[in-house]
């Protein structure tokens, strides 16, 4: 199955709450493609320590790494460092080693680069640009970050150019109180105002924080414009990947959404870890098979486990409803956690059929 | 009460469990939502809960954070104007500036929480004698608790670093602020875990004070059990092979969270708790009470 979601694509990106499963998807579908011949990178965020190992991930810096899977074709994989992305970005676009140094030693900088509002989530999109514009790779897969909302990175290259476009930012990154002058009376009462509120200091440890950003912004524009063309081509692919728990589902549903909203080119939905069961049976059927004691034990077990399928069809059933056509795969809950190349190995089947 | 844990774990549910808890122990008690999940009304059953508080048990009140109007709030009490503080919440300039400032977002959020247990409080309204956060997965939480130092030592004079001081202060104070971390008994919710308690000890020298094992399966099947369980392959009809292989996988998947369980109570130094695994995927009020029982009696 998604080796047809996949076809003639260049790029998957794997979106979805935190917990549901995305990084083990993601690595899956990375060696699923790589065994059937592909030269696949995958491009995680935070894996498991025994998943990381197996994809030679253990001391990486932020470079992709070859691994060893023994496929027909290669799996290369790396672990996304925003920090350093974000510092080579800074180096990338700085005019000169004046701008790149004050960027890079300003204090709001450092205190906060790591904090700053979506960069993990765009400095995500940025490495996937690098390594596209690259070419060296015929399908590049995407783990998203852990965002509260599923949806947080897709707004993230956005919001930057958004800020970076915005008049504000041009009077903050103008010196003295000519920008204001400017931008006229109503802008300046609000500059006042705001000194008081939070201080002259960090309004001026802002500004020269934005200024000497200011250099740079042409740059980052126009990155933040090829981030979302990039997004939006045809070569790209969205996959959501969900629990079947409602909460994961409900916000799957407002994600698919906003991505056919966007305009964004959607492949379909990856349910993961969905409990299955088989058909009812009696107490008594089961007290027969394994005496008393130990039947009613397995009832009970067994009715639990049910339950849960049951709900888990449910709330797929609630998804397939609202996604239209959307093709949709389940993948079995397996009785032990997915954390090494076996693992990938036995979701290969239910992912691609 | 910060709570906190990797994404999926339930660390709403623990959160609203032990509301309840500390609500029938007569204790004023808020659970406040940071991720806009609004998550918490629906445990109870109840519609919609906005940014003002509202009474989900008797004791246990809810509140949504939202950072504009926690923003709002802030701007109001820090210019004493009501109309100075829409004036500037409404400027573009303002708007962009908070929107892009690293960090604003996370210092008001967390700003209303400290607000709400404070025996003064800014907005008016009776204090509460626990506040708990439902705080977003592990590294926001963290971004969340770092927020005030980082304005405290990056304002350094002002209104800002003496609000965000005190705040900060206040969250480090081990006799006002606790920490808990959510955790499955899986690999890598208890690698966050594990994780959690070195980065708040490194960064904000802060203690995990009681971590909770959730989603815990019960040791339903002993070892005969299972050698006779195993004995049975292929017998009985198409269901009964279905329940036997199903409750064999039970029992390994029981044995697996034990191994995780062993580990997390080695790795990290805060106690450890447990609650079961519930067979029942949308947790109700009656789930939650049979939660906080099991909670009143570890604690």
């Amino acid at each position: 199955m998604i080796e047809d979601w996949l076809e003639r694509k260049q790029i998957c990106i794997c979106a979805g709450s935190g917990g549901v499963g995305k990084t083990t998807a993601s690595a899956a579908i990375a060696l699923g493609m790589a065994a059937r011949g592909k030269k696949v990178a995958v491009l995680t965020i935070d894996p498991a320590k025994r998943l990381a190992n197996a994809l030679g991930l253990r001391e990486l810096g932020n470079e992709e790494r070859r691994v060893d899977a023994g496929v027909d074709g290669e799996l290369w994989a790396m672990m996304l460092d925003a920090k350093r992305t974000f510092d080579e970005l800074i180096e990338w676009h700085a005019p000169d080693e004046r701008t790149r140094d004050a960027v890079l030693s300003n204090r709001i900088y450092q205190e906060l680069s790591n904090a700053l509002a979506g960069s993990q989530e765009y400095m995500a999109m940025e490495k996937l640009y690098e390594l596209s514009q690259e070419g060296r790779y015929d399908l590049l897969v995407l783990d998203t970050p852990p965002t509260r909302n599923a949806l947080d990175f897709l707004d993230a290259p956005r919001k930057l150019s958004e800020f970076i476009d915005s008049r504000s930012l041009q009077l903050l990154m103008a010196p003295g109180r000519l920008g204001l002058k400017v931008l006229g009376r109503g802008t300046n009462v609000a500059f006042s105002v705001m000194k008081r509120a939070t201080g002259v200091d960090l309004l001026q440890d802002l500004g020269e924080f934005f200024r000497s950003f200011g250099d740079m912004t042409e740059g980052f524009r126009e990155r933040a414009g090829r981030v979302n063309e990039l997004l939006g081509a045809r070569s790209s692919a969205f996959v959501l990947v969900t629990s079947p728990r409602r909460e994961a589902i409900d916000e799957g549903i407002y994600f698919h959404r906003r991505l056919k909203d966007s305009g964004l080119p959607f492949a379909g939905v990856i349910a993961n870890r969905v409990q299955q069961a088989g058909g009812a049976t009696t107490r008594a059927t089961l007290a027969n098979l394994c005496g008393e004691e130990l039947g009613t034990k397995v009832y009970d077990s067994y009715e639990g486990t049910r339950r849960l399928a049951e709900r888990d069809q449910a709330n797929l059933d609630l998804l397939r409803r609202r996604l239209g056509r959307t093709p949709l795969i389940e993948v079995p809950h397996l009785p032990d956690d997915v954390h090494d190349l076996a693992g990938l190995r036995l979701m290969d089947e239910f992912l691609f059929g | 009460m910060v709570v906190t844990g990797k994404g999926g774990v339930g660390k709403t549910t623990v959160a609203a469990a032990l509301g309840l808890l500390a609500a029938r122990q007569g204790r004023r008690t808020v659970v406040c939502e940071v991720a806009q999940q609004e998550r918490l009304a629906g445990l109870f059953g109840a519609r919609d809960v906005g940014h003002g508080e509202v009474e989900l048990a008797p004791g246990l009140f809810s509140v949504s954070v939202q950072p504009e109007q926690a923003m709002h709030e802030w701007l109001r009490h820090q210019l004493k104007s009501g109309a100075l503080a829409g004036l500037l919440g409404h400027s573009r300039l303002f708007g962009y500036l908070t929107a892009a400032a690293p960090g604003v977002t996370e210092l008001v959020t967390v700003g209303k929480v400290w607000d709400l247990a404070q025996v003064e409080r800014r907005t008016g309204g009776s204090p509460f004698d626990l506040v708990i956060m439902d705080a977003p997965a592990t590294g926001h939480a963290l971004a969340l608790l770092r927020a005030p130092r980082t304005y405290a030592s990056v304002a350094r004079v002002g209104p800002i670093a003496r609000q965000a001081g005190s705040i900060d202060a206040f969250l480090r104070d081990s006799s006002a602020t606790g920490v808990l971390s959510v955790a499955l008994p899986e690999e890598m919710p208890v690698n966050e875990t594990v994780d959690l308690e070195r980065r708040l000890a490194g960064d904000l020298e802060l203690e995990v004070d009681q971590v909770v094992a959730n989603g815990v399966l019960p040791a339903r099947f002993t070892a005969p059990d299972v050698r006779r369980l195993r004995s049975l392959d292929g017998q009985g009809t198409e269901a009964a092979q279905a329940a036997v292989t199903s409750a064999l996988v039970e029992h390994r998947r029981a044995a697996r969270q034990q191994e995780q369980l062993e580990r997390l109570r080695a790795e990290v130094r805060a106690p450890v708790t447990t609650l079961p695994y519930l067979f029942e995927p949308e947790p109700r009020r009656r789930e939650l009470e049979l939660l906080s029982d099991r909670l009143e009696e570890a604690l």
